[in-house]
């Protein structure tokens, strides 16, 4: 073939790695600065947020899934979404067991 | 037009090499899925219990030393950012180019790994690995804590033997480079061991904060 | 189907010197051209032989444990002999005979040829994936050699990770290397189906075969690691003594049961949903008539695939789980019904005013859709938090399981193994033996297990080895059953292997059924296709058959004056 394969696969600019490479040092600084300060509830989410954003930075550029077809990106996300599901049906019964009332001793036909 | 099995890179039940480059991307992440609800498990395992015993594992985070946590976490963007140069290379058909940034890239997986063995090192001098020698001579329950510590290891141990299998693909390439295997016309091994290592940069990504920053003690109030 | 031939690989049909056909199977000799073969159709052929030895394994422990229940007392073994006896059944029979069957058997066999692929798209991947079914299987064979495990299949905290005194780490790492056959045939049918269908083949002209096996594929990639960390974490937990699972530390046995069931409630559509892809294909052909609904039937397969991971919960409703999860989990178990029934419902319609012919394979699909209706309502008994309170544990249980597993997947796998036995082998083996060995499968079946519900329902806990003398006769009717199936499946092995050596030799279609795979030759040649095959029409076309062998009789006239 007259033009390579990779060429079709876009070959990405040293200069986008090196920004994406300062943005996620910089996010890094970001999210240990913000562990010391007292945000109260909102620490975690706030971690968690940036962590998502920097991990869709790498699987976006340093991974080519914004270059690839919607076909990739649905196998990119499966996994995280499947995770969600684990975790949403797992946390779901932790946090519903304080809400069962058991009734006291006399009601029950013992 | 024919095709030998072994007549350039295209394997013989491969049309062509876009099916076969497309193919082996595709295998690649159906395997990265497969890895994230592997470490997923951990993961939601950890979240149940830091629900059920947010105090120890508060204590537990602070005593881990968050100053090595973010030094592993800068080696591993870098070394994020080294493997992606190699892919790059590959890309062009580089190969020397390919060799320097994988090189590069294994020095600082080492670095990670050394970083690591001065960590758990300096647990084992305190009895929190938590074989049956755990000591926790602090206030809350040493079971929780015990717990705590737990996590720490199975989840930066799964994410070292991980990092470890990294070094070794690298070391398995190396030959393969220097042989002129792989071309801008065929370089998937490059770029799926690219996305095998951004996967595991993406896991400390996560587990650094989950571990090392949870209710640090702040120097601001808000 | 109409072909038209494309040459890109020049080796047609040959006979070779000695009068035999050329095939796959005398491609090449010598055991280690079967050891380290990259062939689909081979790597098929050694799973069929090593789930056919890990099945006999297990059934010789199922075997004794119908022996010991024929009476009441706990007289032939010990109540921990019989522990054992239970775990390893399981073991065996679900991590090692149902899980690979059907995917690892007739899907590395039939898939790329159905798809007009030459191979899957990772043949190493493959032969490997093969590899780490047998070391797994090895590990956990060992483990019953040395002394065995009696945890239960489930391998429940805390007993697994702390008390048991058995060989729970050698089994537990046997499951875990058995875990990457799962992953990595997962992912190999994945891209294959993606990537690698001939020209004209799009998705929905796909045989629902291969929409089952897509389906399955996103079970196993997804659910598998779940178990995979989860027994690693039990394992650590025995050897390290590094413990989330000990109550003693705090630790949620019961989150031990939400990662574990998160996998094993999908491992069950694993192990029912290729089944169904094969039932389709036999209902289709020896109904004469294309499968009603059919993107019905396609979807559903996805649907279960995804509701699947939605109601692991209903395997805990009595354990300690938070009631309004049991609701979630019992409400969404509810749903998964939908896509099943549509497909019960599809394939009678497509039987309706179908030309039916009872061969062998349709006698174990007619057999598998009535025994697992029964299975799969039974379940729904299961999935209602209030019965379940009396029959979780109960017999009514283990009832549920065989008639969707056995009367449902075993049934479909024999099914698709007798359907496609001539393509496989070249060879037509008896017909009077074939059915005669369904029809003592199902009766042999239905005597084992249907007394085990009224068990159940009575109150006969599982796992159970003592009972109360009354429920004697249907235990006593339940072992005889056992011993009708233990005929019947001795009888198909031997009608098999005998038509080996003395069967008939099979034309590239006996069966008459439209197919890719049915339009090259019987066993087929290594690289499936001499010429990529153009798929035109839709799958199914039985009532196009007029036109179809017309255009056909006129596109092999026009080919021999080519030549």
């Amino acid at each position: 073939m007259d033009q390579h394969l990779s060429e079709e696969h876009h070959i990405l600019p040293v200069k986008l790695y090196l920004s994406i490479v300062s943005c996620l040092f910089i996010l890094t600084a970001v999210t240990i600065l913000a562990a010391f300060v007292d945000l109260g509830a909102l620490n975690t989410p706030l971690a968690m947020l940036i962590a998502i954003f920097k991990g869709t930075l790498v699987v976006l550029f340093f991974m080519h899934v914004r270059y690839n077809t919607p076909l990739m990106w649905i196998f990119a996300a499966a996994g995280f979404f499947w995770f969600l599901i684990l975790l949403a049906l797992l946390m779901q019964d932790y946090m519903s067991r304080g809400w069962e009332v058991v009734p006291p001793v006399e009601f029950l036909n013992l | 037009m024919t095709t030998h099995a072994h007549e350039g890179p295209l394997q013989h039940h491969f049309d062509d090499l876009r099916q076969q480059y497309e193919a082996a991307n595709m295998g690649m992440w159906a395997f990265i899925a497969q890895e994230i609800m592997f470490f997923g498990g951990m993961f939601g395992a950890y979240t149940v219990y830091r629900y059920k015993y947010m105090a120890a594992f508060v204590e537990g985070s602070n005593s881990l030393p968050i100053q090595w946590g973010a030094l592993n976490t800068a080696i591993l963007i870098a070394s994020s950012f080294t493997v992606a140069m190699a892919v790059r290379s590959a890309q062009l058909g580089h190969a020397r180019a390919i060799l320097n940034w994988l090189l590069g890239t294994m020095v600082l997986g080492v670095a990670f790994l050394g970083v690591k063995v001065i960590e758990y090192s300096h647990k084992w001098h305190h009895h929190l690995i938590p074989s049956r020698d755990f000591r926790y001579e602090g206030l809350l329950d040493p079971g929780q804590m015990k717990i705590f510590y737990s996590f720490y290891f199975a989840m930066t141990g799964m994410h070292a033997i991980h990092m470890i299998i990294g070094i070794g693909l690298m070391f398995w390439l190396i030959p393969k480079i220097r042989r002129g295997t792989y071309s801008a016309d065929y370089y998937s091994p490059i770029e799926n061991f690219g996305l095998y290592w951004h996967f595991v940069d993406i896991v400390w990504i996560f587990l650094f904060p989950l571990l090392y920053l949870i209710g640090r003690e702040p120097w601001i109030s808000i | 189907m109409t072909t038209t031939t494309t040459a890109i690989n020049e080796s047609p049909t040959v006979t070779k010197t000695n009068g035999r056909q050329e095939s796959y199977l005398n491609a090449s000799y010598g055991i280690r051209s079967w050891l380290l073969t990259l062939d689909h159709k081979r790597i098929g052929v050694l799973y069929l032989i090593c789930i056919t030895a890990f099945f006999m394994i297990g059934g010789v422990f199922a075997g004794l444990i119908r022996l010991e229940l024929t009476t009441p007392q706990g007289d032939l073994v010990s109540s921990e002999t019989y522990n054992k006896l239970f775990t390893m059944h399981g073991v065996m029979m679900i991590f090692f005979f149902l899980i690979p069957s059907v995917p690892a058997v007739l899907g590395n066999f039939i898939l790329p040829i159905m798809i007009g692929a030459k191979d899957v798209a990772f043949p190493k991947l493959n032969l490997l994936s093969w590899y780490c079914f047998l070391a797994g299987g090895s590990l956990a064979f060992l483990a019953i050699l040395l002394g065995g495990i009696d945890t239960g299949w489930t391998f429940y905290t805390p007993y697994s990770s702390t008390y048991s005194n058995s060989w729970v780490g050698l089994a537990l790492a046997g499951v875990f290397i058995n875990g990457f056959s799962s992953i990595l045939t997962g992912v190999n049918f994945l891209t294959t189906v993606h990537k690698m269908r001939a020209p004209g083949m799009t998705w929905f002209r796909l045989p629902l075969f291969i929409w089952a096996q897509y389906a399955t594929s996103l079970i196993m990639v997804l659910g598998t690691p779940v178990v995979a960390i989860t027994l690693l974490l039990v394992l650590l937990e025995r050897v390290f003594g590094i413990g989330i699972f000990d109550p003693a530390l705090g630790g949620d046995p019961i989150l031990f049961q939400h990662m574990f069931w998160f996998y094993s409630h999908p491992a069950v559509y694993i192990m029912i949903v290729p089944g169904f892809g094969v039932i389709s294909e036999v209902i289709a052909c020896f109904s004469r008539k294309a499968i009603f609904g059919y993107s019905f039937v396609a979807f559903s397969s996805l649907a279960i695939a995804l509701l699947g991971f939605l109601v692991w919960g209903h395997h805990m409703f009595t354990t300690g789980q938070s009631l309004y999860a049991g609701m979630v989990f019992s409400f969404i178990t509810f749903l998964i019904a939908v896509p099943t029934a549509v497909k019960i419902f599809n394939w009678t319609a497509t039987m309706y005013r179908g030309s039916i012919s009872l061969d062998s394979p349709m006698l174990y699909a007619l057999g598998f859709i009535g025994l697992f209706l029964i299975g799969g309502l039974t379940g729904l008994f299961l999935s209602t938090m209030a019965t379940d309170i009396h029959l979780h544990d109960t017999y009514f249980v283990v009832a549920h399981f065989h008639y969707v597993m056995v009367g449902g997947m075993v049934m479909a796998f024999l099914s698709g193994i007798h359907f496609w036995w001539p393509k496989m082998t070249g060879r037509i083996y008896n017909e009077g033996m074939g059915k005669t060995g369904a029809i003592l499968i199902f009766t042999g079946f239905n005597l084992t297990f249907f007394p085990q519900f009224v068990l159940g329902y009575m109150g006969m806990p599982r796992r159970y080895h003592v009972y109360p003398e009354e429920w004697q006769g249907l235990h006593i009717m339940s072992t005889a059953g056992a011993i009708v199936l233990a005929i019947g499946y001795a009888l198909l092995v031997f009608c098999l292997l005998y038509s080996l050596f003395r069967g008939e030799r099979a034309s590239a279609n006996p069966w008459k059924a439209k197919g890719l795979e049915w339009e090259i030759p019987s066993p087929p040649t290594l690289h499936n296709f001499d010429s990529i095959p153009i798929v035109t029409s839709e799958a199914y076309a039985y009532e196009e058959e007029d036109v179809t062998l017309a255009e056909k009789a006129a596109a092999d006239a026009t080919e021999e004056v080519a030549h």
